[in-house]
């Protein structure tokens, strides 16, 4: 299967800040892509970056296999994206709202298309009213319809549950998986909830800061057998120069801050030990992080958010 | 492009803003002609004082054409408020309802974006002075009747026969429409720096303001700089109001007195539009969307 | 326009009321003057009027004048708005009519354009008169007065001069020009709203300088009978 995305060292200053630092990922394809991260992490950025709403500092953004750069039009009409809130004409009707999305999608779009869009998302009764009157839900929904009344090949929801009820957040999930398994879409998905990308998502990334921490497919990652480590040295550097030319490659994830973070089996780590100690590299601390959630838990708890332990 | 602008004139004529310059334009239109109807005699005279001392008039002064000309008068200083209403929120509106980033995650071109919306607040503005030329020359023309127009300048008056006056509004109008276009032009492009529509409306108010103060206030000073305001060239519509005469001092109809000055203006006002426009779509073709 | 028409009759009038008053070397000149303008009791002219004044400019009018003995007057302008000069009809009517008594002094000869005059002042004995002096200028050839002068005291001097053609037999002018003097004109700015650099000339022109109203007269219909209603506002 081909990319449907590639991202190569994606980096996105704004003046003092570094919002996105030298990100890459790919997209296959059929995926449910997961992209996790606390707020701020550099999610709706690199959201953003893909859509065209803000231009990156340096990097490559490919997207069906074309430069984003140069076919910025072609591209877009394949892509149907849901961005934060789901902001819409709150003077106008959803149903004009979708007409006037539709139309500026390049594809010719019927009443009755509109009408079965609507009626996917369940406010076909609703069409008429204005959406100043709607509740957020209806809001979100309405959305989502006008991300996929032209029929798009991928899908882009950025924090698709945020301000969402339970029933709501429920909706979204069974909407994701159902365009995924029936219609064959391909969706990227971002959230500050890791349980709510886990129970969807087929491959998915955190970042951090800007800077990828862990990507792979979720079963992988979830996988009990397999432990992240994190590892503190005096010299982190010169230790991940020295993991990256032994058998223990392969395990090294990235780097978060200072540190180096490995994934290997449990009954791994005695010899890890081992190795480092032959190595003379100093070990300051070596940490196993039991899951994945309890993994990005402690990497995102500095300033996570109380929603984060709510849900 | 035809499709961009059919959805944005689709968005302005649905929302409930629009419309507060259509009704502020029609209540001050009436309450100056029911005013004018019931004291009209009393404001001829004020207006004519200088002129009643060595002359006489006779015939109906205070007709459709004059009414229109005091109501362009008053009127066309605010108007500029009423179209800031509008243009300074088109694109700050859309950030600030979230619908921008929306709206650019479609694939249309963002030079054709910010055209399409330039040429739809151009539109309102047309259309609002549309209405603005029905109610004050059309209605003041069926409520006064028509006669010989006079126009009182500074140091001279102007009388412009009855049939010699509608093709001057036609070209008054038609300059004004220029003139409130680049006032659109203006908050258009004010509208990008911001993310809610009352930053760039009160900073298109303030601009005009201050640069209508500059343009009216005689002071040596200011003078060098008076050309470029674009406020100065927004007054010149009065210009289609003067005639040429003969050696005789006889008016010479359908004449205009300074043909040149209307070409300034209208020179410097479209290229201040261009600019604006200009700014506005390299500017926006660098932001990035935030909101 | 009024004003200059009772202007030139008021004085004609004063001649023939006043004959008495005049020294008795002007009495039979006044009196052929006034036998010659006897002969019309009405008459509709109608004709061009212009309005020269440096400070307003104003189209060619199309007028008819509409006069019965022995002193209504009417101007009406074909369309349109017409300004006339003012003060000339109260000085006039009240000041030479009501005066009875005049001095009438010879001033000598004049040439008015190619015509030679014989200069008649008519100087009002009362001191309330508003007028001060009238002098008239009649051409004893042709026995017409082709030109009239009146100074008052508050609108300082008009006058008129007339031209003849066709009906110099009536004596009734083929061409009239009433000049007067105007007052400064001057409007503020925040009135018309102009702020645009002033233009030197322009404000030149503003200044208190004379003006002229001139009527061409194309066709009299005389002693035809005009109704007493054209003459009522």
């Amino acid at each position: 299967m081909h990319d449907i995305i590639r991202v190569t060292g994606l980096t996105k200053r704004f003046n003092e800040l570094t919002a996105v630092n030298d990100l890459s990922f790919s997209v296959k394809e059929g995926d449910v892509y997961g992209f996790l991260g606390q707020n701020g992490a550099g999610k709706s950025t690199t959201i953003r970056m893909l859509l065209t709403l803000i231009a990156p500092t340096s990097g490559e953004i490919e997207l069906f296999g074309k430069k984003l750069s140069g076919n910025k039009n072609e591209i877009l009409s394949q892509i149907g994206a849901v961005i934060e809130k789901p902001d819409v004409y709150k003077y106008l009707s959803a149903y004009e709202n979708l007409k006037l999305f539709a139309k500026l999608s390049d594809k010719k779009i019927s009443h009755q298309q509109l009408m079965d869009q609507l009626e996917m998302v369940g406010l076909a009764h609703r069409a008429k009213d204005k959406v100043r009157t709607f509740s957020q839900g209806m809001k979100q929904r309405l959305g989502i319809a006008i991300a996929l009344v032209h029929k798009p090949k991928l899908i882009i929801l950025d924090e698709p549950t945020n301000g969402l009820d339970p029933q709501g957040i429920a909706d979204i999930r069974n909407l994701i998986l159902h365009l995924s398994r029936e219609r064959n879409k391909t969706i990227l998905v971002s959230s500050h909830l890791l349980s709510e990308i886990e129970q969807v998502a087929t491959r998915m990334i955190i970042i951090d800061k800007g800077r990828k921490l862990v990507e792979g497919s979720v079963a992988e990652l979830f996988d009990p057998a397999q432990t992240l480590i994190e590892l503190d040295t005096f010299n982190n550097v010169e230790a991940k120069q020295k993991i990256s030319n032994s058998n223990w490659a392969a395990s090294l994830q990235s780097s978060r801050n200072e540190l180096v973070v490995m994934k290997l089996d449990k009954k791994d780590i005695p010899q890890l030990h081992r190795f480092l100690i032959d190595n003379n590299i100093d070990v300051l601390s070596l940490q196993p992080r039991h899951s994945l959630e309890d993994y990005f838990l402690q990497v995102t708890s500095g300033n996570q958010h109380v929603e984060a332990f709510t849900n | 492009m035809w499709k961009l602008l059919q959805i944005e004139l689709f968005k302005i004529y649905r929302r409930p803003r629009t419309y507060i310059a259509f009704g502020a334009i029609t209540a001050m239109i009436g309450i100056i002609q029911l005013g004018l109807k019931v004291d009209g005699k009393e404001y001829m005279e004020f207006v004519m004082a200088d002129l009643s001392s060595s002359f006489q008039f006779e015939g109906n002064l205070l007709n459709g054409y004059f009414v229109c000309f005091v109501l362009l008068n008053l009127l066309l200083v605010h108007v500029p408020l009423l179209i800031s209403l509008i243009a300074a929120d088109m694109i700050s509106g859309e950030a600030n309802m979230g619908t921008l980033r929306l709206l650019l995650t479609k694939p249309i071109s963002r030079t054709e974006f910010i055209l399409a919306k330039f040429f739809a607040a151009a539109i309102y503005t047309l259309t609002l002075l549309i209405w603005l030329a029905v109610l004050a020359l059309f209605v003041s023309m069926a409520v006064f009747g028509t006669d010989d127009m006079f126009v009182m300048k500074n140091y001279y008056a102007v009388q412009i026969s009855a049939d010699d006056v509608f093709w001057r509004y036609v070209g008054a109008f038609g300059f004004a429409a220029l003139a409130m276009t680049t006032v659109a032009a203006l908050g258009f492009f004010l509208s990008l720096f911001a993310e809610n529509s009352i930053g760039p409306i009160v900073a298109t108010i303030s601009v005009i303001i201050v640069t209508t103060v500059l343009s009216t206030m005689s002071v040596p000073i200011f003078n060098a700089i008076k050309p470029y305001l674009f406020t100065t060239h927004m007054v010149t519509w009065k210009e289609f109001f003067d005639e040429k005469v003969d050696a005789e001092n006889n008016v010479i109809k359908g004449t205009i007195e300074n043909p040149d000055r209307i070409i300034t203006s209208v020179i410097v006002l479209s290229i201040h539009i261009v600019v604006f426009v200009g700014a506005s779509i390299w500017i926006f073709k660098k932001k990035d969307v935030l909101s | 326009m009024k004003t200059l028409f009772r202007l030139s009759l008021i004085i004609l009038t004063a001649c023939s009321l006043h004959l008495k008053a005049f020294s008795q070397d002007m009495m039979p000149l006044l009196k052929k003057v006034k036998e010659k303008l006897d002969k019309v009791n009405d008459y509709t002219a109608s004709g061009t009027m212009k309005t020269d004044v440096a400070f307003i400019k104003a189209p060619i009018g199309k007028v008819t004048v509409y006069y019965k003995k022995p002193n209504k007057f009417k101007l009406k302008k074909d369309g349109g708005i017409s300004v006339l000069p003012k003060g000339g009809v109260t000085v006039t009517m009240n000041n030479i009519l009501n005066e009875k008594d005049f001095v009438a002094i010879s001033a000598g000869k004049q040439m008015v354009g190619s015509f030679m005059t014989t200069v008649v002042k008519l100087v009002p004995t009362s001191e309330t008169s508003d007028v001060v002096l009238s002098t008239l200028y009649i051409d004893e050839t042709d026995n017409v007065i082709r030109k009239a002068q009146t100074t008052t005291k508050e609108n300082g001097t008009y006058e008129i001069e007339m031209s003849y053609g066709k009906y110099l037999s009536y004596g009734l002018p083929s061409k009239m020009t009433f000049s007067f003097n105007t007052k400064d004109y001057k409007m503020p700015k925040g009135v018309t709203l102009e702020f645009g650099e002033d233009d030197k000339a322009k404000k030149e022109a503003a200044k208190a300088k004379k003006g002229k109203v001139e009527i061409t007269y194309t066709s009299y219909t005389i002693n035809k009978g005009v109704d007493d209603s054209v003459f009522s506002k």
